[in-house]
């Protein structure tokens, strides 16, 4: 996504009061950003906490500040200076972490993002956005840069290879209707389970959601009428997250269908799980340990409808 | 004199007496609040006053990198007429926007919070960059204490600052040589603290911290540079002074009357 990505923000540049901040990071991937912005592309080094409390600082006087790096050295490292210096003086600072998940697969543990939506989404104001395709990426820049308030971007890699079908962006998207459960799913992992069951029969798939704007406050972004119809008849209800269980999605969901007075029948919860093992590989293989993997959702959603 | 009558004095003598109604003042918030942290106030109030009575401009912006001086600004801030009595009586009260380290949202006089040590610099230095990309006049200040610059994060802002030598910005240390648990010395042999710096690339200049025509001499005169300030925990009242006790310690009614007669007359 990282090339839609500076498309997107190249889109931006002609606004003067617009600055750029990476952590080194962009190589093969932002140039073209760099070139337009000039002077406001600013190599703030291998320095995170320096590099937000600075785009704090230039949000404090007008500007508007986007700040990169690999998700963990985004949220993580300079987590402090995201609470205090970013959100609570409501400061509108863009974080874009890029590889949530196991994105970055066998470059190991450190380079990971399992908890990064549900860290922040503990944060006043701040709003985590998680495209699920390539295609969303451009309208979420621009929902981001229009939205005065702290922002994290969750960057990953499409798994859907040809994005044709993709319905237009929204906070809260049906990829397709089903009979066989009700799957919601952030990000990424979306797409993989739609390109595996939309040619099966109506009634032998899944109902598929994807959820792509995430806030802390008891899911601000409501979820929309037709959701809920589907769950009051869906036999099971599956929630899918590249995130660990605490602070994820999952428990934001249930807690606020609860706090509702719905009901919930039969819930499956498809998460990271960390390193099980104590061993590490690619994306797919640290999806796959932690039953993250498309045939492993599918089965957990169908074994739970049977019982 | 009234507060609003000092501040729009400009002459030398009338910051001495600026500053020796602030420290009363300062003296009298605390003790009524029944909070301590006066060492490290004591200590700022000076460059406090000579800053914002004779330094900045109205464009210009004050950083308090040192949350824990919030007193000082605060009583600062009263000495502009931009605070009343009635606003000092509520520091650290409940339903209070005079907290003990500033909290945003209230005031343009305070343009972040601060209070973990470590953030007010590099914030300091985000304002001073915006500013200089955009060709936006005013300058910014930052004041520091000494012990803060053990966070990395100060020393990430240096490299950043020597790098990109930014001029619009000008970084007080409060150097009373006192920190949470002991010496700045003992602690973390910090009494090298200029020379580090200047190996960084960021010049610096060393004055008296109490001594408001020299701090408003360097201030003026060294855009771009770190203004180390000789200054001494709990100035201006005897028994505070190079004391420890006084980051923490509340005064009772005793050593306030004490106090109060070493600051001089109302």
């Amino acid at each position: 996504m990282r090339g839609a990505f500076c498309d997107a923000m190249v889109e931006l540049a002609a606004d003067q009061r617009y600055f750029f901040l990476t952590g080194d990071l962009g190589f093969m991937a932002l140039e073209p950003l760099q070139k337009v912005l000039g002077a406001r592309f600013i190599n703030a080094g291998v320095a995170e906490q320096n590099m937000v409390s600075v785009a704090a600082g230039m949000a404090a006087v007008g500007g508007k500040a986007w700040v990169y790096s690999i998700a963990p050295f985004c949220y993580a490292r300079p987590f402090e200076q995201i609470r205090n210096d970013v959100c609570l003086n409501r400061l509108s600072v863009r974080l874009v972490g890029n590889g949530g998940g196991y994105a970055y697969g066998s470059m190991g543990a450190t380079h990971h993002a399992l908890e990064d939506y549900g860290v922040l989404l503990t944060l006043p104001a701040l709003r985590a956005y998680v495209p699920a395709f390539d295609a969303d990426v451009e309208p979420m820049v621009r929902a981001i840069a229009g939205r005065d308030a702290p922002a994290y971007l969750r960057l990953g890699r499409s798994d859907l290879q040809d994005e044709t079908a993709v319905p237009p962006y929204g906070a809260w998207r049906r990829l397709q209707e089903g009979g066989a459960g009700l799957l919601v799913a952030v990000g990424p992992i979306a797409g993989g389970l739609w390109s595996a069951t939309r040619e099966r029969p109506l009634a032998e798939r899944p109902a598929i959601w994807v959820v792509s704007e995430l806030e802390g406050d008891g899911l601000a972004i409501a979820p929309p009428a037709a959701l809920f119809d589907e769950l009051a008849a869906a036999p099971v209800l599956g929630l899918v997250e590249e995130h660990v269980a605490h602070g994820g999605f999952a428990q934001q969901f249930l807690h606020t269908l609860a706090l509702s007075g719905r009901s919930v029948g039969r819930v499956v919860h498809a998460h990271a799980h960390g390193y099980p093992s104590g061993r590490y590989g690619s994306q797919r293989w640290h999806r796959q340990e932690c039953g993250l993997d498309v045939p492993a959702i599918l089965e957990l959603l169908a074994a739970r409808a049977a019982t | 004199m009234s507060a609003r009558d000092a501040a729009d004095s400009r002459d030398g003598n009338d910051l001495s007496e600026l500053a020796r109604r602030a420290r009363r003042r300062l003296l009298r918030m605390h003790y009524d609040s029944r909070i301590g942290h006066l060492g490290g106030n004591l200590s700022a109030i000076d460059a406090l006053i000579t800053l914002h009575h004779r330094v900045m401009d109205p464009q210009d912006r004050f950083i308090l990198s040192k949350g824990h001086a919030a007193g000082a600004l605060y009583v600062t801030l009263w000495s502009l007429g931009v605070l009343a009595d009635a606003d000092l009586a509520t520091f650290h009260a409940d339903g209070t926007l005079l907290a003990g380290h500033p909290v945003p949202g209230w005031s343009g006089h305070i343009p972040v919070a601060t209070g973990s040590l470590g953030h007010g610099f590099p914030m300091a230095l985000g304002m001073a960059l915006a500013r200089q990309l955009q060709n936006e006049p005013g300058r910014i200040f930052c004041l520091t204490s000494d012990g803060e610059w053990q966070e990395g994060s100060m020393w990430e802002g240096l490299i950043f600052w020597a790098h990109r030598k930014l001029r619009n910005i000008t970084v007080l240390v409060d150097l009373n040589g006192l920190q949470g648990f002991g010496s700045t010395r003992e602690v973390a042999s910090m009494q090298e603290l200029g020379s580090r710096i200047e190996s960084f690339g960021v010049p610096s200049i060393r004055v008296d911290g109490h001594d408001h025509e020299a701090i408003a001499a360097a201030a003026s005169a060294h855009p771009g540079a770190v203004i180390l300030l000789d200054t001494v925990k709990g100035k201006g009242v005897s028994f505070m002074e190079h004391r420890m006790e006084w980051h923490y310690l509340p005064l009772n009614a005793e050593q306030y009357a004490a106090a109060l007669l070493e600051v001089g007359r109302p």
